[in-house]
């Protein structure tokens, strides 16, 4: 079974987990006043990296709370979560799972 | 092997609130309410589980009060689900069958609770004693949970 930390609560089963998409992506202040290739941008382009990634994850049948996760996409180790908000860590391009 | 029983009716509420609301709400609840994750906390007739940094399951009588601290939101969930009480033998190994956290009682020690899930229904799980524990399931999903339950004392029989 795949543990995930999640920040509030501490190491828990996957199973009570969602993914919740690329994280730290920022929603422009004011939409109508960028261009639409901008917006599109926003809206569906991610990306999708083969290796090490940020991503948004939410405790769903847990404390409910979305967090961040750094996550290696070959392996699926976890390397470090954190708190909304929170600066993303450093981390080694490379794990070993 | 435990037995299962549905417990009391009492009144239920979902209460969610800043630190600000939330002390205003230890003040006219007349409880603390725990800020420990994966806590509850028992005061004569009430209780309190903490469910998430700004969310609380208040169960007892007598919580509908109103603050001044804004934003808080409390809302009535005292039909949306039902109680049932798990207590004997086995009442861990019992849970294990379909919910997936360490109910060892050094890991996961009287007075924890959380949101986690038993086979395919979410729950609320409050360890009240080693070998008592109380889930708070969603109405239309407690016949599933006692069903689940059921063949799980089949296991210890
Ligand atoms: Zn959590």
């Amino acid at each position: 079974m795949l543990l995930i930390k999640c920040p509030y609560c501490g190491e828990r089963s996957e199973l009570e987990f969602s993914y919740g998409g690329q994280a730290h992506i920022v929603r422009p202040l004011i939409p109508s006043d960028i261009t639409d290739e901008a917006l599109t941008e926003y809206l569906y382009h991610r990306d999708n990296i083969k290796g090490v990634q940020a991503e948004r994850w939410r405790h769903l049948h847990g404390c409910g709370r979305f967090f961040n996760a750094v996550r290696d996409t070959t392996t699926d180790h976890f390397q470090a979560t954190y708190k909304i908000g929170e600066a993303q860590p450093a981390s080694g391009a490379k794990s070993d799972g | 092997m435990a037995d299962i029983s549905e417990a009391p009716h009492t009144e239920r509420y979902i209460f969610r609130g800043g630190e600000k609301a939330c002390a205003e709400a230890d003040m006219a609840f007349g409880m603390n309410l725990p800020r420990e994750a994966c806590h509850a906390k028992v005061t004569g007739e009430r209780a309190a589980l903490w469910l998430g940094p700004d969310e609380w399951l208040l169960l007892g009588n007598g919580f509908n009060v109103q603050l001044t601290a804004l934003p808080y939101s409390q809302v009535d969930v005292s039909h949306r689900q039902i109680g049932i009480q798990l207590k004997g033998n086995h009442a861990a190994d019992m849970l294990n069958i379909g919910c997936p956290l360490d109910l060892d009682d050094a890991i996961f020690t009287t007075g924890m609770c959380t949101r986690t899930v038993f086979g395919k229904a979410e729950i609320i799980l409050w360890r009240q004693d080693v070998q008592t524990f109380h889930i708070e399931v969603w109405r239309s999903f407690g016949d599933y949970v006692r069903g689940l339950l059921a063949i799980a004392q089949k296991e210890y029989m």
